[in-house]
């Protein structure tokens, strides 16, 4: 049953294998118009073996429960069985099983450990001693990833396949689709932190290349420049937290290194501190994090199915992902357990609350749920930031769902509304388009955290996981917490009303999108509804009788082994939190609806109110963040060096050479009254030949000619090289 | 045998090769100088490599050897290609950037 | 010990006569010729220091390979055979001066720092199979790296030299 555990390495194989003949077969043996079914053959494959990966997992799990309540004499025999099973199964190379089950039971949460299954070649390459191995880490958390990541991939691939249908470039669409499938899939089961690393900048790739998938106009190849260069920033953050790691540690291994972090506990907690605040930066630019988030609403330059895929559900959640692989290091790094405010939870936060605040101002369908997907990274990052690991992991898996339904079903009004994002041309769809208008409401009261929705039961374990704390509670967090989910369900109501009431504004007649994009959505609109069932707490589950199936992320996701060793605890659930999160949401959409549909409140107010005009434009501006990094940052390195050039060229050297001349015009006066006109003639011409044959002197250095260049540098290599052998 | 017997007689081919670098007009000629210098250089590698007792001298020596001729074979593709615009492949007649 | 001495003593004095006479002839070809007996008292001079690959790497790769390309060059480029008047350029007294000052720092800094430290003649002997070793295990990324490097150099050159 572990078999598809042990050689996970197939799971990113086989889309890499698809992207190859893509690419190098799709337009001539299978034909352009026909690539997509190789895709979607491929991921459709990759999906049902990452279904067997979650079903072996979790009998991994079950057995390795009851393996606790048995005697160790049969766990022991038990692991051996394992043991051998697996080195027969082996590769050529000499894989293994590194750990197994090691049967004693844990002292935290109650859980037994369950050892993840990790696979590696030894001596991979090895450099200056260095060796480094390759292979593959499953846990339940990877697990996790894998059925998000093959789940939307799947459903985006049959999208894509009636959305960018004759496109110019449909071959190129989906190899790079495959791409990044198999890029994914490889980060989340990377073993080692330069897998990690490779993953991760191959995801980047993937990303760049799709945004600028059009980019025969300006803008989308500015955008795809843009991700990338903000994330090559964040990237150096990324290598010098790995280096920081291994620096300390001496092992690349991720598994190595997190029990090592809960073994030696605070002996490291100022090298874990760099490494935390280093790999922050990385977070910061893959998860669109303030501040570097300015690149995330650009990428929307890209196909939507694109959106949806890469920067809704899957790449930009791997800044999230990697935090959670690494969490002792951020837990003792950033002080979670003991601390009531840190920088992780409030880089999450206070992103989460602009990024709320920006989606209110924004016209294009796509950037207000771009904004929302940083606004939703942000609570992901600050529910790791204060100690809620499964709260975050659970929102990660709910938000994937429910906003890549998002992003489908603005890529099916666009398609019906004739290739327009912005809300202003929309106006009175729900007639016209039925299932796209059911989906993205049921979505949006997913999104909005709305009862019995499946945002609402993840961001009801980050709102509790900021109340509760660790061990103390994280009080700025809850309320970040409280106030983003008024924003989120407000400026998502105000999206369906521009979008789907009122009278149609656009041109045309606007049109239901074919069965194959409106199937995908109601998949995923089905997933928005149920998600939210995989972590129920136990006392919502008692009144079905079904508390065995309570906390289902917590029980098979969590990396146990590590965090038990950092003593996470998890906070009994609260009833009343969960309705005042009810009450935001239902607030947030009660002010709007009033807004909009009974027309209340204070319309106009931007107009006739200069502060509230002030704080819209503030918002319409992004907080001018553009302008900061472009204006001033890279313009206080281009301004100020060309404004101090042409202060000097104004006052010294034009003063310079006024005072000079007015000098010389004294004294020529002085010289013309008392000297002859012959001695002033010689003067001038003295000094003209001089500065003539001083250039000339120096010219016979400018010879052009490469070995007089050569002759000099060798000479004053001679010349350094005596001083430092004979004078010093 | 002495160390210095090999690292002075690398010193004199380095010498002799910056001369050939500096003085020769061919350009061809001035590649062989190059190759020269770094043949010298690759002298005192295997020499350190043996007084060392360490294997890299050699493996970095073996590196210089591929990476000299890959640049042989740009240098002389250089080479080729200033004789067929210009007829001539003396280095001193190529001033443009004289100032 | 005395016949290695021997051995080296005259393969230096070959090896620096040739080296001389190929950056002083007139004549090209000969030239070319000079560098091949430099380039084979190196290799034997690799003997010497039990460097067995490296000796046979520069038979093979300099006197083989190199050395043709020279050739090549030297014919393509149409240089004429036999005496050249104007082989060296008019400013040959400063590149000798550079070439004096850098090998007299270089020798006096040697003699000064390994005066007459003698060869440690009984290390290990590494053999082709230790290099090899050497290479595809702690050196396989440069090694790679340098595999790219001739790609790229191959393709630079057939650009660089093709006609178009």
């Amino acid at each position: 049953m572990d078999w598809i555990l042990e050689n996970a390495f197939l799971i990113p194989l086989i889309p890499a294998v698809s992207f190859l003949v893509i690419l190098l077969f799709g337009r001539s043996v299978i034909g352009a118009e026909r690539v997509h079914r190789v895709g979607i053959t491929a991921v459709g494959i990759v999906w049902v073996l990452s279904m067997l990966a979650a079903v072996s997992w979790i009998t991994r799990v079950e057995d390795s429960t009851s393996y606790k309540s048995d005697d160790a004499e049969h766990a022991q025999i038990a692991v051996n069985e394992g043991l051998s099973a697996s080195s027969a199964g082996g590769l050529d190379g000499e894989l293994h099983l590194a750990a197994e089950d090691d049967g004693y039971g844990d002292d935290g949460g109650g859980y037994a450990t369950t050892e993840p299954v990790i696979s590696e070649v030894d001596g991979w390459w090895s450099s200056s001693g260095v060796d480094f191995a390759v292979g593959t880490l499953v846990d339940g958390q990877t697990v996790l990833l894998l059925i998000v990541v093959t789940s939307i991939s799947l459903l985006v691939h049959i999208y894509s396949s009636e959305y960018v249908k004759g496109d110019r470039r449909f071959v190129h669409y989906y190899a790079f689709l495959s791409l990044f499938t198999a890029s994914m899939l490889f980060f989340v089961m990377a073993q080692n932190l330069v897998q990690m690393i490779v993953g991760w900048e191959l995801v980047g790739v993937c990303s760049f290349a799709l945004i600028g998938h059009w980019w025969e106009e300006r803008p989308n190849t500015d955008a795809a420049l843009k991700a990338f260069l903000t994330n090559r920033v964040g990237d150096i953050g990324l290598l010098i937290g790995v280096i920081i790691l291994f620096g300390t540690f001496g092992t690349f291994d991720i598994d190595a290194i997190n029990r090592a972090v809960g073994e030696m506990g605070s002996e490291v907690h100022f090298a874990m501190l760099m490494a935390s605040i280093a790999l922050m930066a990385a977070v910061c630019s893959k998860s669109g994090q303030f501040p570097l988030h300015t690149w995330l609403p650009d990428a929307m330059a890209g196909p939507t199915p694109v959106s949806a895929l890469i920067h809704a559900a899957t790449m930009v959640v791997a800044g999230v992902f990697m935090i959670g692989r690494l969490y002792p290091v951020f837990f003792e790094g950033f002080s979670i357990g003991t601390s009531s405010i840190n920088l992780m939870a409030f880089i999450g936060g206070f992103t989460a609350l602009i990024g709320a605040g920006l989606a209110f101002a924004q016209w294009d369908i796509k950037k207000v749920l771009a904004y929302s997907t940083v606004s939703q990274l942000g609570y992901m990052v600050m529910a790791l930031g204060v100690g809620a690991w499964t709260a975050a992991m659970f929102h990660l898996f709910t938000h994937a769902f429910f906003k890549a339904c998002l992003f489908l079903g603005a890529g099916s009004v666009s398609h019906a509304a004739h290739h327009t994002f912005d809300m202003r041309e929309m106006g009175g769809l729900r007639k016209y388009m039925p299932h796209t208008y059911k989906t993205f409401v049921i979505s949006t009261l997913a999104l909005a955290g709305v009862f019995p929705f499946a945002g609402f039961w993840s961001k009801d374990e980050i709102l509790l996981g900021a109340f509760a704390g660790q061990e103390s509670a994280y009080p700025l967090m809850l309320i970040f917490g409280c106030v983003v989910a008024l924003l989120t369900a407000a400026y998502m109501t105000r999206v369906i009303w521009y979008t789907f009431w009122g009278e149609y504004r656009g041109h045309g007649h606007p049109h239901e999108s074919p069965k194959v994009m409106t199937v995908p959505l109601w998949i995923l609109a089905v997933m928005a509804v149920v998600a939210g069932a995989f972590n129920l707490p136990t006392p919502v589950m008692r009144i079905f009788g079904l508390e065995g199936l309570a906390h289902l992320v917590q029980t098979y996701a969590e990396p146990t082994h590590y965090l038990n060793a950092i003593g996470l605890s998890h906070p009994p659930p609260s009833f009343w939190l969960a309705v005042v999160g009810l009450v935001m949401a239902l607030a947030g959409i009660a002010i709007t609806f009033m807004y909009f549909w009974r027309n209340t409140g204070p319309h106009g107010l931007t107009e006739r109110n200069r502060y509230a005009k002030a704080g819209y434009t503030f918002l319409e501006q992004k907080y001018y963040l553009d302008h900061l990094y472009t204006d001033i940052v890279v313009g206080s390195i281009k301004a100020p060096i060309a404004r101090a050039a042409n202060w000097v060229n104004d006052n010294v050297i034009d003063k310079v050479v006024n005072t000079a001349g007015e000098g010389a015009r004294d004294s020529g006066r002085w010289v013309y009254r008392w000297i002859d006109q012959g001695t002033i003639d010689n003067t001038v011409n003295a000094l003209g030949s001089g500065a003539d044959s001083g250039g000339q002197g120096l010219r016979v250095m400018q010879t052009g000619k490469v070995q007089n260049y050569g002759s000099l540098l060798f000479g004053t290599a001679a010349v350094v090289a005596i001083v430092f052998v004979i004078v010093l | 045998m002495l160390l210095n017997q090999f690292l002075l007689l690398g010193a004199l081919l380095f010498a002799v090769g910056v001369y050939g670098v500096l003085a020769r007009r061919n350009g061809v000629m001035v590649l062989m100088s190059i190759e020269l210098m770094l043949n010298a250089v690759n002298l005192n590698l295997v020499a350190f490599g043996l007084q060392h007792d360490v294997v890299s001298g050699q493996v970095f020596a073996l590196f210089i050897i591929a990476v000299a001729a890959a640049e042989v074979g740009v240098g002389l593709a250089i080479v080729l290609l200033l004789y067929r615009n210009r007829k001539s492949i003396a280095v001193d007649e190529f001033d443009l950037m004289k100032g | 010990m005395v016949a290695q001495n021997i051995a080296f003593g005259i393969i230096a004095a070959i090896t620096v006569a040739a080296a001389l006479g190929m950056v002083t002839t007139r004549n090209i070809v000969h030239a070319a010729l000079l560098l091949v007996a430099v380039l084979g008292g190196l290799a034997a001079n690799y003997v010497l220091l039990t460097a067995e690959f490296i000796a046979t790497t520069q038979v093979l790769v300099y006197i083989g390979a190199v050395m043709v390309l020279f050739l090549f060059g030297i014919m393509l480029t149409r240089a004429p055979i036999g005496r050249i008047p104007q082989m060296t350029g008019a400013t040959w007294p400063v590149a000798a001066l550079s070439a004096l000052a850098l090998g007299g720092i270089t020798v006096y800094a040697l003699i000064d720092r390994f005066g007459a430290d003698s060869l440690a003649t009984d290390n290990t002997v590494f053999r082709t199979a230790d290099v090899s070793d050497s290479v595809f295990s702690q050196y396989i990324i440069p090694f790679e790296a340098v595999s790219v490097l001739l790609l790229a150099a191959l393709i630079g050159a057939v650009v660089l030299a093709r006609r178009d």
